[in-house]
């Protein structure tokens, strides 16, 4: 702990010497400050998390109304991307559906939990000046920008933007346009992720404050902390994979691409793919799985960790259950690496093998139902305060349940035969990370926005943001389970072409129009975040009455965050103590007060 | 808009095996349901009872629910009967217990970019030697022409035939990439990778004619690779495998490729 203490003394003097003379380049763009990157990677992601919907919002209307003309923007779209009727391609759907899936994973969602809010709150939760290494910080912030202009730019390239579904299955991704900047793309990607992944590591374990044992962590800087190690863990075989497909593209090997292939009439090797032969498609699937599912618990931890800080504060008491959470996501961590292959119960693996993966993800259910479970108790009793937050935080506990649930079906080989590849999957994915995790981010913009800013969010357009969307996500992605039972096949571009997807049609239209209500009402949310930073009510740096670390920060916090050092004293949601008139003790009030 | 015996929940089912995967994915809506409307009750109820007001504050002290615990153990009880007792046999069953070749009809199914070629051994029973070089606009499937057995070998394209009540085995193969020969109809899914054969078995108990879905991304006119399976009485499949000239290229137009 000592090094945790003269870490934060040193950081306050460096921050009350530096913080003021740094000319505005380097104070907020080529910033080391953990809050200016965290607010970097936050309004980035923001950026691309819109720019994704966009992209659904288009191909929504192809869905709903199979080959009629994109209104407005079909005379903005390429040749590629349109047919000559100006409704949507079938090659723009492809790349539109990559890039939806690519940008929203790792462009939008992932950057913001854990490199826009973990960046942001972590430091501030455990009491330290910044992260470990501010240095390694900003270079992973300047690589994810890089990636993701990678990617934005490859829509412009000769060939468009990959194509081949943000799974990229080989031999399709292998020879299909796009796929070597998507390639490059996630190359910078990973290594963004892999920088931040050691540096929130390290940060948790060394710059702790005197006094805040593991077990005193807030939830959400547990959840950061399993999250890292996914990240740390899991990445580095994509990242081989994704540089092995790169290799079968420009360099002449072939480590997925099988003997004997005939593409489009012509017999492999050709002249434009010479070396091909020998290699294997599963083994693409595999590696890019195993990074993928952990993947999956990347882009929900972090959103848990969120909803059980927000819960804590407006429900004015302590988490029911707080170290079984702990110990849930300790072992859902683990479990996530020995269940990638349930993805791939389709592709004829045996039996046994199709056993054991189905028996670890039945046993990976179980952390989530600890964890659901313990947020729901953690109501009783409460004296709820309904916030905006509050809000967005309640109703992620219903919608990660139908997520969750959703998986089951799919998690058991053989129900899965029926619904593997169906909108099912869609219905259940989205229903984990868009009223899910996306509901999660946007209950801890309305949260901490007061610390990053000084300002509150109106309560008014928070209703307005709130309810509208709550109803939307339900309208857009509810029917997409019946969809999938009746069979209709995900990645379809004209789901009329099938008996299953004429029976369906009708579910199509609604979810398409939910989708298009859902974009409008995030507008009183756009409008909120900008206008209440320079009009919002001016609050206290604790306006929530709080009990964890970031609120003895001043709003907005200093270079090197805090005034004075702090120590921490007891748990982190120490609300409503018997025998105490208040109904809040922070951690780092000392116990004489 | 019910076509092809589509309904609100699953689809119709026209197979011996699809019972019992209806039969799981029901039972799991079921646990589904319980888990979500017991966590809803107890959900509305603290929404209710416990909002903050004057003279109210929230009780710190910890409670002590066995209901959850309980609800952890029955979920893992039941997902454990589920997979052992439902899921495995069936499984099982689909994957591993495979019926004789000489009590069943024996089709080869091609999958490329963007259609499914069926294979059918011909008088002989014996299917012709194929080989990717020999591939070719008349020769979809590489059909060795030196091999007698190809001779009288039957070539469909986006058409399969298959009798009722009898065992049906399907042998996926690939010439590009990754296909997924799926029909909802009959509880059947698999996906077709490249450089691999893989076989498959159902057995048909109705009469009917169904979609064949490419259920996995295969390129852009992924969208139109669908396929018609024609469940036949014995008699008619008979007919019909007699109606097709033995050896002779299926007609074939720019349609059924979208290349």
């Amino acid at each position: 702990m000592s090094a945790a203490t003269h870490g934060s003394h040193a950081g306050h003097d460096h921050g009350a010497a530096h913080g003021h003379d740094l000319p505005f380049w380097r104070k907020y763009v080529f910033s080391v400050d953990h809050k200016v990157i965290g607010v970097q990677y936050t309004i980035t992601a923001l950026v691309f998390l819109l720019f994704g919907f966009s992209l659904m919002m288009i191909m929504r209307y192809q869905l709903a109304y199979p080959g009629r003309p994109l209104p407005i923007v079909g005379s903005w779209l390429g040749p590629g991307l349109v047919n000559a009727d100006r409704s949507l391609s079938p090659d723009g759907y492809n790349v539109f559906g990559a890039m939806h899936g690519t940008i929203m994973v790792f462009l939008a969602v992932v950057p913001l939990v854990v490199g826009g809010f973990g960046n942001y709150v972590v430091p501030l939760q455990i009491g330290a000046p910044d992260m470990a290494f501010p240095r390694l910080n900003a270079a992973s912030y300047w690589s994810y920008l890089s990636g993701g202009l990678v990617m934005f730019a490859s829509f412009f390239m000769k060939g468009g933007a990959a194509q081949s579904g943000w799974t990229s299955y080989a031999p399709l991704a292998v020879i299909s346009p796009g796929q070597t900047v998507w390639l490059l793309g996630m190359v910078l990607l990973i290594t963004s992720s892999l920088l931040g992944s050691v540096n929130f590591i390290v940060t948790i374990v060394q710059l702790r404050a005197p006094g805040l044992s593991f077990f005193r962590l807030p939830f959400f800087v547990w959840a950061q902390f399993v999250t890292a190690f996914l990240l740390l863990l899991a990445f580095p075989p994509l990242e081989a994979a994704a540089i092995l497909q790169l290799m079968d593209r420009i360099a002449g090997t072939s480590f997925f691409m099988p003997t004997g292939l005939v593409v489009s009439g012509q017999i492999l090797p050709t002249e434009a793919l010479p070396h091909t032969g020998g290699g294997s498609p599963l083994l693409w699937q595999h590696l890019f799985w195993f990074l993928a599912h952990p993947e999956v618990y990347v882009l929900i931890l972090p959103a848990m960790g969120i909803v059980a800080e927000v819960v804590a504060n407006n429900t004015r008491k302590p988490l029911w259950g707080y170290r079984s959470m702990v110990y849930a996501i300790i072992f859902l961590g683990f479990m996530s690496f020995i269940v990638w292959a349930h993805h791939m119960f389709m592709t004829g693996m045996g039996t046994k093998l199709s056993l054991f993966f189905a028996t670890t993800t039945m046993i990976i259910s179980i952390p989530s139902v600890v964890v659901l479970t313990a947020l729901i108790l953690s109501l009783w009793g409460a004296a709820m305060r309904f916030n905006s937050q509050f809000l967005f935080a309640l109703a992620f506990l219903p919608m990660f349940a139908i997520g969750g649930l959703t998986g089951l079906p799919l998690g058991l080989p053989a129900s899965d035969i029926h619904l593997h590849d169906t909108y099912y999957v869609i219905g259940h994915f989205h229903y984990v990370v868009a009223p899910g995790t996306i509901f999660a981010i946007f209950a801890g913009v309305y949260h901490w926005y007061p610390k990053v800013t000084g300002r509150k969010m109106s309560e008014l357009l928070g209703r307005v943001h709130f309810w509208p969307s709550l109803i939307c996500m339900n309208v857009i992605f509810l029917p997409m389970l019946f969809q999938g039972l009746q069979g209709l096949s995900r990645r379809t571009y004209d789901p009329l072409v099938y008996d299953a997807g004429q029976a369906v049609q009708g579910w199509h239209f609604v979810s398409s129009w939910g989708a298009w209500i859902l974009a409008i009402a995030q507008i009183p949310f756009i409008i909120n975040f900008f206008w209440s930073a320079v009009a919002g009510k001016k609050v206290s740096d604790n306006p929530w009455d709080a009990t964890t670390l970031e609120w003895a920060a001043p709003s907005p916090p200093p270079h090197g965050n805090f005034l004075k050092s702090v120590s921490v004293y007891r748990d982190p949601y120490v609300y409503s103590p018997p025998g105490r008139p208040s109904d809040f003790w922070p951690q780092n009030q000392p116990p004489e007060d | 808009m019910m076509a092809g015996g589509y309904s609100l929940w699953l689809p119709v089912d026209v197979s011996k095996h699809g019972f019992e995967i209806d039969r799981l994915i029901y039972a799991l809506h079921i646990l589904m349901a319980v888990l979500f409307v017991g966590w809803g009750i107890v959900f509305a109820y603290c929404l209710v009872r416990f909002r903050q007001r004057p003279g109210h504050r929230a009780d710190a002290v910890v409670i002590k629910a066995k209901a959850s615990k309980y609800a952890e153990i029955g979920v893992a009880v039941f997902e454990a009967v589920l997979l052992l007792a439902f899921a495995v046999p069936v499984l099982a069953r689909v994957k591993n217990q495979f019926p004789s070749e000489a009590e069943s009809e024996v089709v080869r199914v091609v999958a490329e970019q963007f259609a499914w070629n069926g294979h059918y051994a011909g008088a002989d029973g014996v299917f012709g030697r194929t080989d990717p070089k020999f591939i070719a606009p008349d020769n979809l499937i590489g059909l060795d022409p030196n091999d007698p057995h190809g001779t009288d070998d039957i070539i469909t394209v986006n058409e399969l035939h298959v009798p009722v009540n009898k065992p049906v085995i399907v042998r996926l193969s690939s010439k590009d990439v990754i296909h997924s020969f799926a029909v909802p109809a009959l509880r059947v899914k698999q996906d077709v990778i490249p450089g691999m054969t893989i076989p498959i078995w159902f057995e048909a108990a109705r009469l009917g004619e169904f979609d064949i879905q490419c259920a996995q991304l295969c390129g852009n006119n992924h969208f139109k690779m669908r396929g018609r399976i024609h469940i036949d009485t014995d008699a008619a499949f008979a007919e019909w495998k007699k109606s097709k000239a033995p050896g002779e290229a299926p007609k074939v137009s720019e349609e059924d490729f979208q290349l």
